[in-house]
């Protein structure tokens, strides 16, 4: 392998590690991120030159490791302290400085959890989980989050400077606080992933992919903490929603309707890995109420991606998933997928019923099913004026050309 | 490092005048041993703590153009309820956020204090 492809793969694969084995051993989290961009600056140089080292990431660590002592012994200097500070001292006493790239699985769990600090905005946390953790490049998260580059930037330092100044720990906390936190780290995680599916107002390809980072910090976690119900029910839910993802625009850039999809596009492989995920054993039984809804939305979406066909969708299991899920989580989102639910499985009219009383305000999803299920009921003049209602809400380019398409083939 | 902690407002607490002679003593209770926690955790020192007189009792300080006046009243009314406070030394945040769960359920802001050097 190229040595170029063999660091990319190194610092994709490892960021996560080696940014919390320099954290552990420094504290410093402003100087970590810098000291390990200039061994990954330093390794392009020289891998081509001189050869691949026989341990990449071991030469990464003792690389940035060097730079650390660099820049502690600047700011030394300049205190007028002891001429020299040995970060190591800080937990794992003075160690070699060829460092044999031995980590401790616990210090990426550590860097996990103070990234998604509750005391932290869920929007920062997710952001900096992205950027710590998996070492996604900040113009790529400024695009899944849809902020400008420097918006997205100074998000990272602030997040990053109240981690300091608050005294968010680098530390698991202990057992009865750990699946709470987790808890968080989950929601974390999926607030990224969703940022990837929100209508944007340019093309929305890109995006998508970078959801699929968002999926990988599922794994890292659940990696960490093997079987973890409220992980695995996410990563089943997030593999499902992401299968799809080819298949959600057409050729035109328009957004494509589960319905009218290409089901020959979506991943089976993800839906197969993710259907074996709901049937495992963790997820029997009852569960605390942020993994039971993961749970359930994961088989709503699961009976859908086994689906063979649109018209053969289960949705009477469909309904019954919701109602399962509006039991343990009531809210208008799910009323309203219920109410698309009932409409598919007893027809438009009892969908029209179950949609009575549901608002999602500033949202246009609710005047475009009832505009729907109103054509679809026959009620063409009530159908026209729910569309209109929903246009007048709706901000997203491929969602609007539909609702027009919609609107248009009622005639006048 | 040092925490200042604020005790913002009641929440879903009654007024203090509105509490029974029980309900206070509860409280009194749980102040009692949020101190005992911290004396008995590792690291935790409370540096001060007091009980701070009702909004009406406090003055604000300006100074405008050089000109210094003093109102009547809290400076704004998000402290209005401020009802004491506590200067902590802990080890990190999350120490803090255990220990205070032995107060009463108030609304409380922690703010860390910053170290000059």
């Amino acid at each position: 392998m190229e040595a170029s492809q063999e660091l990319a793969r190194v610092v994709r694969e490892e960021w996560g590690r080696l940014v919390s084995l320099l954290l552990a051993r420094s504290g410093r989290l402003d100087l970590v991120e810098d000291a390990l961009g200039d061994a990954v600056e330093a390794a392009a140089r020289q891998w081509d030159a001189e050869g691949m080292p026989s341990n990449p990431r071991g030469w990464l660590v003792t690389v940035a490791r060097r730079r650390l002592v660099d820049r502690l012994r600047v700011e030394a200097v300049a205190q007028r302290k002891a001429p020299l500070l040995v970060p190591d001292a800080h937990r794992h006493g003075p160690g070699p400085m060829a460092d044999p790239g031995d980590l401790v699985e616990d210090d990426l769990l550590r860097l996990v959890l103070m990234c998604t600090h509750p005391a932290l905005a869920p929007e920062a946390a997710s952001a900096l989980a992205l950027r710590l953790v998996l070492g996604v490049s900040t113009p790529d998260i400024a695009r899944l989050f849809l902020v400008p580059e420097p918006t997205m930037a100074a998000r990272l330092t602030r997040a990053k400077r109240k981690i300091v100044t608050a005294g968010i720990p680098f530390a698991v906390p202990g057992a009865d606080q750990l699946p709470s936190r987790l808890e968080v780290v989950a929601q974390t995680a999926y607030l990224a992933f969703t940022a990837g599916y929100a209508p944007g107002s340019g093309p929305d390809l890109l995006r998508a992919e970078l959801a699929g980072e968002a999926v990988r910090l599922v794994r890292v976690v659940l990696d960490l903490r093997p079987g973890e119900p409220v992980l695995t029910a996410l990563l089943a839910l997030v593999l499902l929603q992401h299968s799809r993802r080819d298949a959600r625009t057409g050729h035109d850039g328009r957004l494509v309707l589960l319905p009218d999809q290409d089901r020959s596009r979506w991943r089976h492989d993800e839906i197969a890995e993710a259907v074996a995920l709901l049937g495992s054993s963790r997820l029997a039984g009852p569960l605390p109420a942020r993994a039971a809804s993961y749970l359930v939305q994961a088989r709503i979406a699961a009976q859908h991606a086994t689906a063979p066909s649109a018209e053969r969708t289960r949705w009477d299991r469909v309904v019954a998933h919701y109602d399962q899920l509006l039991e343990i989580e009531p809210g208008a989102a799910a009323r309203l997928g219920r109410a698309v639910a009932v409409a598919e499985s007893r027809g438009p009219r009892e969908g029209l019923l179950a949609l009575e009383g549901v608002e999602l305000p500033g949202s246009h999803r609710v005047a475009a099913v009832r505009a729907e299920l109103l054509a679809r009921a026959g009620e063409a003049r009530g159908a026209r004026e729910a569309y209109a209602e929903a246009l007048a809400l709706c901000r997203n380019a491929s969602e609007r050309a539909h609702l027009e398409e919609r609107l248009a083939s009622l005639g006048s | 490092m040092k925490y200042l902690v604020l005790l913002m407002a009641d929440g879903e607490l009654p007024a203090w005048a509105d509490h029974t002679e029980e309900q206070q003593a509860d409280v009194i209770r749980q102040f009692e041993e949020f101190g005992a926690a911290c004396a008995a955790r590792e690291g935790v020192q409370i540096l001060a703590g007091e009980a701070l007189g009702p909004g009406d009792t406090a003055t604000v300080v300006r100074t405008r153009g050089g000109v210094r006046t003093l109102t009547d009243g809290p400076f704004a009314e998000a402290v209005e309820q401020l009802g004491g406070f506590y200067l902590l030394d802990a080890p990190d945040l999350d120490v803090v956020i255990d220990l205070l769960q032995l107060l009463p359920p108030y609304d409380i802001q922690v703010s860390p204090v910053v170290d000059p050097y």
